[in-house]
Parts: C-alpha cells; sequence; structure tokens
C-alpha cells in the first residue's frame, strides 16, 4: 500500500509538471504574436509592455520563460496588468465559495441521481423510466448558464416580486460565517442549476449499471439465497453499481471544485475562482485565466490522485494489487 | 418411497425475444425422490438452465411467461407470490452455479455473504450466524475456515469458491440442492472433489441433487437417474444403468457414443452430434431430433409423447422406432450417431 | 418518444443479449444491417434526428430569410427606424433603450435586439455559426481522435505512452477552462499553424479548441479496441501475409473502430455546440458583432430583466437542437453497441 502511495505520488508530480508546461505554452508560445502584448490586456501602453516582458523574461530562452512564468505563479507576484490585483491572493478568495458551490451540488446531484437511477432501474421500459429519460435528456441539453440565468430571473427575481417575500435571492453570496441561513438560501439556486446536468447524466449512468449489474451472477446467487428484493437491490445490486459512479463523481467533483463551475459562478455572481477567471475574458486579461486554468488542472489531477488512493483502500481488489506490488 | 419430494408437471418456461417467442422449456415432467440425485443432460442451449432457475422460481424477468406445475411437497412454485418463494430459497432449495468465479458478490466478505442468508431466514445473532458459516466452510473443506470466512471472493481460488458457494447453499439444510454445471468451470482435479464433497453431502445428509452437467463420467459417477433433454425438451429419462445399458432415444445413442464401452477408459464429456439443434423459436413440430436423426422415418413428423415405451414405467423416451429396431440399430452403428464427422471436428 | 413500439423495444432492450438464440434468425445479419434495422424501429429517435437536419436546413437559409423576408442583415442597425405593426408605426427601440418584443409579421419576427437589430436574422445566422462550428469541430475531433486511437493502440511503445500523456494531460483540465485558456490567447494574435495562418477574431479559432479539447476523449476508447483488436487473427494473418503497417491499421483495423466513432459523432457535435455557446458567453468563442447563439445568449441575459425573449429565444433553439443530437445520438448508440461507454464533458 505505501508503495502505491508512492508510486501513485510520483506520477502526479510528472503530471503536474507537464501541466504546466501545457498551461505555459498555451499562454505564451502557442498564439501569435508578442506575448508581452498579450498579457498587457486589451489596451496596452508601450512601457507597461517593456515592464511586462521584462518582468516575465520574454527577452530570454524559452525555458527561462517558463521558470519565470511558474516563479510568478509560485511565488505569488503574479499580478492581473488590468486590475493590478494579486492573481493569488484574488483566487483565494474565490475558493471557499467554489468549494461551498461544488460540495452542495455534489452531494445534491449524487442523491438525486442514485434515487432516480433506481426509480427507472426498477421500471425499465415503463412510462415513468421513458419520461425520467426524456428528462434527463433535456437536462444534459440544457446550457447551464442559460438555465441558471433564466432560474435567477424567474425564481429569484421575479417570483420575489410577486410573492412579496424572497423565496430564493437573486443571485450573489453571503459568507457562511455571516449568516449560516442566508449563505445556503444564496446556494440553493447555484445548487439546483448545477447539478441538473449531472443529475440527467448520472442517473442514466446509474440506470444503466443497475440493469447490468442485476444480470450478474453474483445477483442470481444473493436471489437464490432467499433474500428480500429490497435487500438484493441495496445490498448487492446498488453497491455493485454505484462502485464506477462513484469513480465519475470523484472526476467531475475535482472538475467542478478546480473552476469548472465557472457558468454557474457567473451567472449567479457567486465571486468564486471560475467567476474571477470569467471576468477576466472580456479585458483579455492574461495572468488570472492562466493561474485559474493551472489552479483547475492541478487540482483534477491531485483529486484524482487522492481517489485513487482512498479507492486502494477501499476495493478490496485494488487493495490486493497494491499488497502484492509491495 | 411414497410422495416424491418435487414434482414438476408439463413445465413450459418462453421468453419473448427481439427474433421471436423463445420456448426455452417445453413441457417437462419429472419427479425427484428424498436422497435421490437426478441428473440431467443435454446439449448447450437446450434449456437446462432456464429449467433449474425457474425450480427456484428465478425466472422472473418481464419477458418470461412460465406454465405448469412445480410442487416441492405441498408448495406451488409456479405462480407462487415473492413471499412464499423467499422461504423456500435457500430455506427448502438451494442451488449452486456454473461459474463459482462470478457467483459470489466481489466486495462483499465470504463469511458475510453465509450469514446474510441465515439471518434472511432465522432469527439468530450475527455472531451465531457466523459461528455456523465457520463450521459450514470447515465442513465443506476449506482449510483454515475462520480466518477465511474474513476473505473476499478474489482471494478464493476457484474451487474454493465452490467450496464456499456449496456451504451458503447447506447453510439452512435444504432438502433440494439444484447444482447447475457445479464443475465446468474447475480444474479436473478439483472437479473431483467437488463431485465426491456431493456425494458425501447425498449420502451423509440425504440431500436430494438435481445435477446438471455435461460430464458423464460424473453422472456415472453420482447420478441414481438421468434425465435426456433435448430442445426444451425430455427426450428419455432412465435410471442410470437403463441408460448406460439401455438408451431407448436415437439423441442419447449420441451423445453416449463417446463412452467406451469395454475398455474402461474413464468416460468423456457428451459427444457432439452432428448438425445443430432446432431453433427453440417455432421449433419443429413432430420430433425434434428428427432432422438430425439417420433413423427418422414419416410418422415422426406426427406428434411424439414420452413415454415408457420399452414397457418399464421408470424409463419413457421420445422416439417412435419400435423397442426392438432400436436395440438394434443402436448395435448396428453402436449408437455412434453422426460420431464419425463429428469426431473430425473435434 | 412514447409510442408504444418505443417502449416494447426498450422492453427488449435489455434481453437481446443473452446467450444466443440457438440457430436463431439474427446470425447471418452484418452489424452494420442490424444497427440500420434497429434504427429503423425507433421511430422517435429518427423524428429527432430529422429536426436537428431542418434546423441546419433552415438556418441554411439564413440569407434567403433576412433579404425576403425581414428585409434586414444580421449586422444592420435600427436603432432609430420604426416599424409599423397592426397599422400602428412603433420604434424598434424604444426612447428607454427597451427593444420592440416579437412582432410575429416578416420584419423582426421575433423583436430587435439592444443594438435594433432583427433577432429572427440573427437568431438564423448565429445558428449556421454555432452549427457550423460544432459540426465542423466534430470533424476534426473524429480525424484527430482516430489517428491518435489507432496509432497508440496499434504500436504501442513509445508512440502510445507519448501519446497517451498528452491525451491524460489535456483530460486533466477542466473542459471549460482549457476552452477559456486556449480562446482567450489565440483570440488576439490569433495562430499561425506551419502553413495554415488564423486570425484572432476568425471561427477557425472556436473551431480549433473546441476540436482538441474533445479529442481525448474519442481517442481512448479507440485506442482500447484497437489494443484487442490487433491481437485478433485476422490482424495477425494479414499481418503475416507481409501487410505494411499503414495499410492494416487502414484496411483492417480503421473498418473496426467506424461504429465507435459513429456513435460519438451526433454526441460530439452536440457538446461542442454546448461548449461553443458556453466559450462564446463568456466571450472566449465567437467574438461579436458576429452572431451565434451563445453570443446571443450572453446579450439577452445582460438584458433579461427588460427583454427577456433575447436570452429565451436562442436558448430555446441551442437546446432543441442539442436535444435532437442527444436523443438521436443515444439511438445510435443503443442501435450499433448497446455496450459502448460514452462520456463527454461539456
Ligand atoms: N432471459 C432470456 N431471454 C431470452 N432467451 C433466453 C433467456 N434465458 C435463456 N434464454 C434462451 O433459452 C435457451 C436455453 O438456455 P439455457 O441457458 O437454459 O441453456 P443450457 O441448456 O443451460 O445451456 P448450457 O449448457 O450452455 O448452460 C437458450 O436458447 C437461450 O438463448
Ligand atoms: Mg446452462
Amino acid at each position: 500500500m505505501t508503495r502505491f502511495i508512492i508510486k501513485r505520488l510520483a506520477s502526479m508530480v510528472l503530471v503536474l509538471f507537464a501541466v504546466s508546461v501545457i498551461t505555459f505554452l498555451i499562454f505564451n508560445v502557442i498564439p501569435n504574436g508578442d506575448p508581452a502584448v498579450r498579457m498587457a490586456g486589451k489596451q496596452p501602453t508601450e512601457t507597461q509592455v517593456q515592464a511586462i516582458r521584462e518582468e516575465w523574461g520574454f527577452d530570454k530562452p524559452i525555458y527561462v520563460q517558463y521558470a519565470t512564468t511558474m516563479k510568478l505563479l509560485f511565488t505569488g507576484q503574479m499580478v492581473s496588468y488590468f486590475s493590478q490585483l494579486n492573481v493569488v491572493e484574488e483566487i483565494w478568495k474565490g475558493v471557499p465559495r467554489t468549494f461551498a458551490l461544488a460540495i452542495g451540488a455534489a452531494i445534491l446531484w449524487m442523491i438525486f441521481a442514485i434515487a432516480l437511477g433506481l426509480w427507472s432501474a426498477m421500471r425499465a421500459g415503463g412510462i415513468s423510466d421513458n419520461l425520467l429519460n426524456v428528462f434527463a435528456l433535456i437536462g444534459i441539453s440544457m446550457p447551464v448558464f442559460w438555465l441558471g440565468a433564466l432560474m435567477n430571473q424567474y425564481l429569484g427575481f421575479e417570483l420575489s416580486n410577486v410573492l412579496g417575500f424572497e423565496l430564493f435571492p437573486n443571485g450573489g453570496y453571503v459568507e457562511f460565517s455571516e449568516s449560516p441561513w442566508q449563505w445556503f438560501h444564496h446556494l440553493i439556486l447555484p445548487w439546483i442549476a448545477l447539478s441538473v446536468l449531472f443529475i440527467g447524466f448520472y442517473s442514466r449512468v446509474l440506470r444503466a449499471n443497475i440493469i447490468e449489474t442485476m444480470d450478474e451472477d453474483y445477483v442470481r446467487t444473493a436471489r437464490a439465497k432467499g433474500l428480500s428484493d429490497r435487500r438484493v437491490l441495496l445490498h448487492h445490486v446498488l453497491r455493485n453499481s454505484l462502485i464506477p459512479v462513484v469513480t465519475l463523481w470523484g472526476l467531475d467533483f475535482a472538475v467542478v471544485i478546480g473552476g469548472g463551475a465557472i457558468l454557474t459562478e457567473t451567472v449567479f455572481n457567486l465571486q468564486g475562482v471560475g467567476q474571477y477567471a470569467a471576468d477576466a475574458i472580456g479585458q483579455l486579461d492574461q495572468p488570472p485565466i492562466l493561474a485559474v486554468t493551472m489552479f483547475g488542472a492541478f487540482f483534477v489531477v491531485f483529486f484524482n490522485t487522492v481517489i485513487d488512493i482512498v479507492y486502494a483502500a477501499l476495493d478490496p481488489r485494488i487493495r490486493l494489487e497494491a499488497g502484492d506490488s509491495a | 418411497m411414497g410422495e416424491p419430494l418435487l414434482t414438476v408437471s408439463d413445465l413450459r418456461v418462453s421468453f419473448r425475444t427481439e427474433g421471436g417467442l423463445v420456448q426455452a422449456v417445453d413441457g417437462v415432467s419429472f419427479d425427484l425422490d428424498r436422497g435421490e440425485v437426478l441428473s440431467i443432460v443435454g446439449e448447450s442451449g437446450c434449456g437446462k438452465s432456464v429449467m433449474a432457475m425457474t425450480l427456484m422460481g428465478l425466472t422472473a424477468s418481464r419477458n418470461a411467461s412460465i406454465s405448469g406445475s412445480i410442487r416441492l411437497g405441498e408448495t406451488e412454485i409456479v405462480g407462487a407470490d415473492d413471499d412464499s418463494l423467499r422461504s423456500i430459497r435457500g430455506e427448502r432449495m438451494a442451488m449452486i452455479f456454473q461459474n463459482p468465479m462470478s457467483s459470489l458478490n466481489p466486495v462483499q466478505r465470504i463469511g458475510d455473504q453465509i450469514v446474510e442468508q441465515i439471518r434472511a431466514h432465522r432469527d439468530v445473532s450475527k455472531s451465531e450466524a457466523m459461528e455456523r458459516a465457520v463450521y459450514l466452510l470447515n465442513a465443506v473443506g476449506v482449510p483454515d475456515a475462520k480466518a477465511r470466512a474474513r476473505a473476499y471472493p478474489h482471494e478464493f481460488s476457484g474451487g474454493m469458491r465452490q467450496r464456499a458457494m456449496i456451504a451458503m447453499a447447506l447453510s439452512l439444510d435444504p432438502e433440494v440442492l439444484i447444482a447447475d454445471e457445479p464443475t465446468t468451470a474447475l480444474d479436473v482435479t478439483i472437479q473431483a472433489q467437488i463431485i465426491d464433497l456431493l456425494m458425501e453431502l447425498n449420502r451423509e445428509m440425504g440431500l436430494a441433487v438435481i445435477l446438471i452437467t455435461h460430464d458423464l463420467g460424473v453422472v456415472a459417477e453420482i447420478a441414481n437417474r438421468v434425465a435426456v433433454m433435448y430442445a426444451g425438451q425430455l427426450v428419455e429419462e432412465a435410471s442410470l444403468d437403463g441408460l448406460f445399458y439401455d438408451p431407448l432415444h436415437p439423441y442419447s445413442w449420441g451423445l453416449l457414443g463417446s463412452v467406451p464401452r469395454v475398455d474402461g477408459e474413464r468416460p468423456k464429456r457428451l459427444a457432439q452430434i452432428k448438425g445443430q439443434p432446432p431453433s427453440l423459436i417455432d421449433p419443429p413440430k413432430g420430433c425434434r431430433f428428427r432432422e438430425r436423426c439417420p433413423h427418422a422415418f414419416e410418422a415422426c413428423e406426427g406428434p411424439v409423447a414420452l413415454e415408457p415405451r420399452a414397457g418399464d414405467p421408470g424409463h419413457p423416451d421420445r422416439c417412435l422406432l419400435p423397442v426392438e429396431a432400436k436395440r438394434d440399430l443402436r448395435k448396428l452403428d453402436s449408437g455412434r450417431i453422426g460420431l464419425e464427422e463429428a469426431g473430425a471436428g473435434s | 418518444m412514447n409510442t408504444a413500439a418505443d417502449r416494447a423495444e426498450s422492453d427488449l432492450q435489455e434481453f437481446d443479449s443473452p446467450p444466443a438464440v440457438t440457430g436463431g434468425g439474427e446470425a447471418g445479419i452484418g452489424p452494420w444491417r442490424l444497427a440500420a434495422r434497429r434504427m429503423r424501429r425507433r421511430r422517435g429517435a429518427l423524428a429527432f434526428g430529422l429536426i436537428f437536419v431542418v434546423l441546419v436546413a433552415v438556418c441554411l437559409l439564413a440569407p434567403v430569410y433576412a433579404d425576403l423576408v425581414a428585409g434586414s442583415g444580421p449586422y444592420e442597425n435600427h436603432l432609430t427606424d420604426q416599424v409599423t405593426v397592426d397599422g400602428q408605426s412603433v420604434n424598434v427601440v424604444g426612447y428607454d433603450g427597451i427593444p420592440i418584443g416579437p412582432t410575429w409579421q416578416g420584419e423582426f419576427l421575433l423583436g430587435a435586439d439592444g443594438n435594433g437589430r432583427d433577432v429572427a436574422v440573427r437568431l438564423l445566422y448565429g445558428g449556421r455559426n454555432s452549427l457550423l462550428i460544432g459540426i465542423a469541430s466534430a470533424i476534426i475531433t473524429t480525424i484527430l481522435g482516430l489517428i491518435v486511437g489507432l496509432l497508440a493502440g496499434y504500436f504501442r511503445g513509445w508512440t502510445d505512452s507519448v501519446l497517451s500523456r498528452l491525451m491524460d494531460i489535456l483530460w486533466a483540465f477542466p473542459v471549460i477552462l482549457l476552452g477559456i485558456a486556449l480562446g482567450t490567447s489565440l483570440a488576439l494574435g490569433g495562430l499561425a499553424l506551419g502553413p495554415i495562418d488564423i486570425s484572432g477574431g476568425s471561427l477557425a479559432i472556436p473551431i480549433f479548441v473546441i476540436a482538441i479539447i474533445y479529442v481525448p476523449y474519442l481517442a481512448r476508447p479507440i485506442r482500447g479496441e484497437v489494443l484487442s483488436l490487433r491481437e485478433k487473427e485476422f490482424v495477425e494473418a494479414a499481418r503475416a501475409q507481409g501487410m505494411g503497417s499503414l495499410r492494416l491499421i487502414a484496411s483492417e483495423i480503421l473498418p473496426n473502430v467506424l461504429s465507435t466513432a459513429l456513435v460519438f459523432f451526433p454526441l460530439l457535435v452536440a457538446n461542442a455546440i454546448l461548449l461553443e455557446a458556453a466559450l462564446s458567453f463568456l466571450g472566449a468563442g465567437v467574438q461579436p458583432p458576429e452572431p451565434s447563439w451563445g453570443t446571443m445568449i450572453d446579450e439577452g441575459v445582460q438584458r433579461i430583466i427588460t427583454a427577456p425573449a433575447l436570452a429565451i429565444v436562442p436558448g430555446v433553439m441551442l437546446v432543441l437542437t442539442v436535444l435532437a443530437l442527444n436523443v438521436f445520438g443515444e439511438a445510435v448508440r443503443e442501435s450499433l453497441d448497446p455496450k459502448a461507454k460514452v462520456r463527454i464533458e461539456h
């Protein structure tokens, strides 16, 4: 197990390095034109560009440029030339908001996906299954920013006007420390909006897994044992069907927490990490985007490693393999 | 022997599929007595597993329809509700399967899987059930049972898994054990051990066994009676000796074709017979073996019932040839229907 | 979706693969014919496929609509113009800055946007762009994904290592962040790829960006299939005959992975359209004044309080298009390869 963890961590470091190189290439090498000009944003002055060129070492060889970029990022010195704010500090400000959104949504979508997936699989081919399939397909076809904007407008704004009180607030974020209830209240709509797509997707995956698992020999065994249908379903079918879904869930959770919920954050004005990057796009303000991209990919890679390790600890089969190699 | 333990009459199972209605079991009847070992043999796809599953009330997919009757003592299984089926499964009738690799839940400990079955039927504590599980594992020959009960299936070898399956099946002292090709997936030496174990259980506990197998050697070793199944129907039923020394149906001759008579060599698996069994979707009227049978004549296109044609009520078959003709023909081609061709292929 | 035929079909779907029906009728049919037959039965899905085709056709007719019906191009401002509705003359954009809503007549059928441009006209032109980006990038993704998957799977060794690691790394980036990163970094200066020179505002930028992002989603499963295909007998045989690697890939392996590519294609288009919309919404995709459904939703959301139609209309078109592709794509998947696991993020 220890050896498995070490091996896994080593490969993580390699991937992180590769990710940083790719990010560097995307921003500083692949595009046409002077990177210093791009870094400066939409309307740079000549002195600004000159200063950036020196700071980022754009007149130096490419590996020096890479090293300088990484140094700027990891020592927390990178600034946005548009807002003059420190990029890393701004990202840190967004982190709790992004986490709150991601964690709540991940729980919500998993609960609903399990409930709906089970329901459909139990009634496979029936009317309610077909209906859920239609809803799921609509859910995965819905752009989250459009759905979010409509929810915000109609459930957050118009509905409050009609009711005379705020059933749902119209966007924004309240610190948990300020008011736990307001915090929760402001996150309800974003959680739902972000979950819709995943519920649609996961419930279908789970439904398919359940139906597939029901044909497994060990499920037949479980039924032959005289267990109740409920017990067969929950202890044998669901448990095994969930294993691949939980993996998916870990991956998607990593993406969402790594800034992938940028659209939801933006429509509901949550000011999370993703929105920080989104707000920089209008000015083509590159440093925030570079930093958030790297942050997101790092998080995904890191989280995948954690999942692998937790998985090895949980799944007896993987544990055995790990034990063999130790 | 009195009342049979299990009475199956005119059992029919069909499946709706994309290609049409699959008549997997088509009018099967037989009795099983206490302490008896009934072996069911037949080519792949002839409906043995479907029949076995139906006996347990496990053929529940929505595309299946079942008719006929399966009586276990006083209880009717066909059409029984879930609760009464549950009280039979595991408790009075248990089943072990062909593939022990996949028949145990991969993420549950072996001991827990046995405990789960015991506690589904008996109101006992976890530790009492576990004690019994360890006792059973020990009894079926799992060494160091106490520790091994905590293992996961993938930590067991195939033979050990099948032993664990048997321990599980026996955990509530069932009256009938249905074993669907219990040794097919195992090494030869392990096969013999498992069969010995089953024999021992049969003798010592008086357990009635329905054994589905392709292995005539196993049949010869353990069975009291044999039923030969073809395309969803029984074509011959006989005592062990009856089938081996006086097989009445040409299909049985074919199956037995590879069993050497005098040289005493160990019997092999079922012989291959030239040609394909008929589709179970719209099977031919009359004798289903007709198209592959070198002795078929016009009457074979008419109805053929399973009847004691040779006079022995314990030895019915489904072939219309006169008994004497059967015995002669059998001798003539040494019962080797299509074997020359099949032998070349295998 | 809910016709009886559909329901019966999905009833059967789960049961169409258990043990092959012996001698059944489907054996002789090739996989493509079988898929086509299954596809034909899925009327609902075909209807959605048709919806997509109609949407494409309508969007292609954008210039005709602009000239003949609306009398206004996609970029034309009518900020100070007036339009006659029900005999009354109305400002296209009111003094309060609120544009006119749907008139349900030729001019400004769906109203005007904040710049006094005809929404219906822009909707069609925007659709043309969105569809162009979706389809073009899906084609490029398919080609690149096939190349990468085939090379990595066939040559294995370091080719595989390099390509697979590259795919892993691309995969590590959250799709939308990678899109923004590439979209913004290319938006200013454009891209010079050898002889190809793409300028910053060009539609080719989002096409290229989206195409690259989705390559790993296709390349990975293709690679997996190729890995097992290359061990198959027919490939071994071709290799033994001295067929060159590239010819072998093209003639023996490629045809066998095409069904996977086909399964992915509609879903790739759907996700590419969604990603285009998301990037454009954020300002990192199609650059104004060029319309696309994403940019239109972006503009609409900014005016959602006073003119909600501006956000709703392009969104509905987007959802309808993507839904049509998803429904159709799901049916293609189930017809061609029911077991395929397809996963694409957006
Ligand atoms: N759920 C099902 N739906 C449709 N057809 C089925 C189903 N289950 C079994 N069949 C069909 O029923 C027939 C009998 O299958 P069965 O598994 O009983 O054969 P078998 O005699 O056990 O063969 P083997 O020796 O290979 O185990 C086969 O043709 C099979 O295709
Ligand atoms: Mg079987």
